[in-house]
C-alpha cells in the first residue's frame, strides 16, 4: 500500500501534474498493482547476480569522426516556440 | 484469386512474372485501406504510395521485396508522415527520418501505405491505449485486436496489407498476432535496428513482423536484420534468414513449459494447443514436459522493469522541441502540466510505478530484485535448452476479449502478456502462429528458442502450419 504523500512525491519527481481526483486513483491502482509485484520481494535470490544485459556484447565504439548532422532549421520544424534559431522555454524560476 | 489474398511471397512472384504491376496491387490493397473497417489505421499515405509504386513499376528490374505494400506500426518513425506513437503528446509529428527498418524495407521495394493503430507508447495488451480510438478483432467487431501492435495485427487479418510491421517489448507482437489468427515474430534482441523505434523500454524492445504465413514473416525478417552503426545494441547477423522448406519436424525435441499449461489458461486454448502438439509429434518431433520454475514471475518482474525503463525513455517528451506544450508561466509548471494533460492514464501508471521502483529508498527491493529475478529466468531457459531445441506454450492465455471488459482493470489486462514476457525477459527469439479454434476466434501456438534460432524456427512454424492449414482468413470477410 502506498500512501498519498508517496503518490505527490513520485508525481513530482516524474514531472506529472496530476489532479486531486486522479491522486486518489493512482494510489489505488498502483498499490493493487505493488500487491501483485510484491511476490517477488520473497523470493531467494541470495547470489543471484542482477541482468545487465541479455546477450553478453562486446562494448561497441567508433571512431570520433565529425560528420553532417541534422540541419538546423529541420530539427526546429516540429517545435511549437522557436527564439533566435533556438527552443523557446518559459522562464526558470 | 482477388490480389488481396495473395500472400506477399506470391505478390512478389506475380510481380516478378509480370502478371501485375506494383500500382494495380496497391490499388487493390489501398481500397481496403481507405475503408477500414476495422480502424486499423491511423494515417495512410495514399499519394506517396502510389508515387513510390509507380518509381518501382518504371525499374527494369525489380526489387527484391518487388513493390509489395506494407503497413507500419505508429511506432516507428517515417520520415515526414505524421507518427504518433498513439499519443495526443505526437499529434501532428512528422518526424525527420526513417527508422532503419521501414528504410532497409523501402530500399528492398517494399511500399508503405500507412501508419497502425497502437496503445500509447506501446503499453497495453488491446490497443485500447490508443489516444485515438479503438481497432475491432477482424475475427469480431465486438472484441479487441490485442496489443499494442493491434492495427498492424488487425490490417493483416482484415487483408487490407499481407504483412506489417509491429515491436514488441513483454508480447507487443505474439499476442495480437495469436487473438487476430495470423503469423507474429519477435526476434533475438538485437537482431534489428530500433533507430527510429520510438523507446518504450530498451532492454526489451524489439521490431518485427506480422504475416499471414510463416515464410512471409521470414522474408520480411530477412531484409531488415543486421548492424546498424545507428543503433550500438544492433547486432551483426550470423549466416542469413533462410526461407522456410521443412515438411516434418524429425529428430525435433519440443518442450512444452509446464507453467504456462495451468491455471489461468483458458480450456479452449488449451485444447487448441494439446491439438496442435500433438501434430508436431505426429511429424516426427519428440515433445516433453519442461519447467520454468520462475516463468510466473516474470509478470511481476517485467511491471517493474520496463515501467521503470519507460519512466526514463518518456522523460523526453515535454512539448518543446516537438508535439505541444500546455502553456504556463515557468518551465516547471510547463513540463508537468504537459505530461499531465498529454499523456493516457495507462502511460501515466506506468510512469509512476517506474519511478516509484527506481525512487530512493525502494530501488533495491523493487529495481534491484527484478533484475536479479531476470537472471534466474535467463538461467532457466538456457538450462531447458540444453534439452530440447524449442519451447513450446499458448501465446496468450485466452482469445480476444470484449472491447472495455479489462480497461478498468490494469492487473487483469497485464495477465494478457503471462506467456509472452518470460521469453521477452530472455531477449530469446519466438513466434506465434494460429493454431487452431475456441469458440469461434483464433488461438495462438508460441514457440520460442535460443538466441539466434530464427531459422529453425520458422521451418519448424512453417512444417506445424501446412500440417494444421488454419484457414487464417475470418467469417464474413470478402476480398
Amino acid at each position: 500500500m502506498i500512501d498519498e504523500n508517496t503518490v505527490r512525491h513520485v508525481a513530482r519527481l516524474a514531472r506529472l501534474r496530476l489532479e486531486p481526483e486522479e491522486e486518489k486513483v493512482m494510489q489505488e491502482e498502483l498499490s493493487g498493482i505493488l500487491e501483485h509485484i510484491d511476490a517477488i520481494r520473497s523470493m531467494d535470490l541470495d547470489g543471484v547476480p542482477p541482468t545487465t544485459h541479455v546477450l553478453a556484447l562486446e562494448n561497441v565504439l567508433r571512431a570520433d569522426v565529425p560528420r553532417p548532422s541534422l540541419p538546423r532549421e529541420e530539427a526546429l520544424r516540429e517545435a511549437d516556440d522557436v527564439v533566435d534559431d533556438s527552443f523557446g522555454v518559459p522562464r526558470m524560476d | 484469386m482477388a490480389l488481396r489474398d495473395l500472400t506477399a511471397a506470391e505478390q512478389v512472384a506475380a510481380l516478378q512474372a509480370g502478371e501485375t504491376t506494383s500500382l494495380e496491387l496497391l490499388d487493390a490493397h489501398l481500397a481496403a485501406v481507405e475503408a477500414d473497417d476495422v480502424e486499423a489505421f491511423l494515417a495512410i499515405d495514399a499519394d506517396g504510395a502510389r508515387e513510390r509504386a509507380r518509381a518501382i513499376d518504371a525499374l527494369p528490374d525489380r526489387p527484391p521485396l518487388a513493390g509489395v505494400p506494407i503497413a507500419i506500426k505508429d511506432a516507428l518513425s517515417t520520415r515526414d508522415i505524421v507518427t504518433t506513437s498513439g499519443s495526443r503528446m505526437l499529434e501532428g509529428f512528422r518526424p525527420v527520418y526513417t527508422a532503419t527498418c521501414v528504410q532497409r524495407l523501402e530500399d528492398a521495394g517494399a511500399i508503405v501505405v500507412g501508419k497502425t493503430n497502437m496503445d500509447e507508447f506501446a503499453m497495453g495488451s488491446s490497443t485500447e491505449n490508443s489516444a485515438y480510438k479503438n481497432t475491432l478483432n477482424p475475427w469480431d467487431h465486438q472484441r479487441v485486436p490485442g496489443g499494442s501492435s493491434g492495427g498492424s495485427a488487425a490490417s493483416v487479418a482484415q487483408r487490407q496489407v499481407p504483412w506489417s510491421l509491429g515491436s514488441d517489448t513483454g508480447g507487443s507482437i505474439r499476442q495480437p498476432a495469436a487473438l487476430c489468427g495470423i503469423v507474429g515474430m519477435k526476434p533475438t534482441y538485437g537482431a534489428i535496428s530500433r533507430y527510429g523505434l520510438i523507446a518504450f523500454a530498451s532492454s526489451l524492445d524489439q521490431v518485427g513482423p506480422f504475416a499471414r504465413t510463416v515464410e512471409d514473416a521470414a522474408l520480411l525478417l530477412r531484409h531488415m536484420v543486421g548492424r546498424d552503426p545507428m543503433d550500438s545494441t544492433s547486432l551483426d547477423w550470423p549466416g542469413e534468414i533462410t526461407l522456410p522448406t521443412a515438411t516434418d519436424l524429425a529428430g525435433l525435441r519440443v518442450g512444452v513449459v509446464e507453467e504456462l499449461m495451468g491455471e489461468g489458461i483458458e480450456p479452449g486454448v488449451r485444447a487448441a494447443v494439446d491439438a496442435s502438439l500433438k501434430a508436431i509429434e505426429d511429424l516426427g518431433a519428440t515433445v516433453v514436459p519442461v519447467s520454468l520454475p520462475s516463468a510466473l514471475s516474470g509478470l511481476a518482474t517485467y511491471y517493474v522493469l520496463a515501467p521503470a525503463e519507460c519512466s526514463s525513455n518518456l522523460a523526453r517528451f515535454d512539448g518543446i522541441r516537438y508535439g505541444h506544450p500546455v502553456p504556463a508561466d515557468n518551465l516547471l509548471d510547463q513540463y508537468e502540466m504537459t505530461r499531465g494533460q498529454l499523456f493516457g492514464p495507462e502511460v501515466k501508471r506506468r510512469i509512476m510505478l517506474g519511478t516509484f521502483a527506481l525512487a530512493s529508498g525502494y530501488y533495491d527491493q523493487y529495481y534491484g530484485r527484478a533484475q536479479r529475478v531476470r537472471t534466474l529466468i535467463v538461467r532457466e531457459f538456457e538450462a531447458a535448452f540444453e534439452g530440447v531445441d524449442l519451447l513450446a506454450s499458448p501465446t496468450s492465455p485466452t482469445v480476444a476479449f470484449p472491447l472495455g471488459d479489462r480497461t478498468a482493470d490494469p492487473y487483469a489486462m497485464y495477465l494478457a502478456d503471462v506467456c509472452t514476457i518470460p521469453v521477452s525477459l530472455a531477449g530469446l527469439p519466438a513466434i506465434s502462429i494460429p493454431c487452431g479454434l475456441s469458440e469461434g476466434l483464433p488461438v495462438g501456438l508460441q514457440l520460442a528458442g535460443p538466441a539466434f534460432s530464427e531459422n529453425r524456427l520458422f521451418d519448424a512454424a512453417h512444417a506445424l502450419e501446412k500440417a494444421l492449414a488454419f484457414d487464417t482468413r475470418p467469417p464474413g470477410l470478402t476480398t
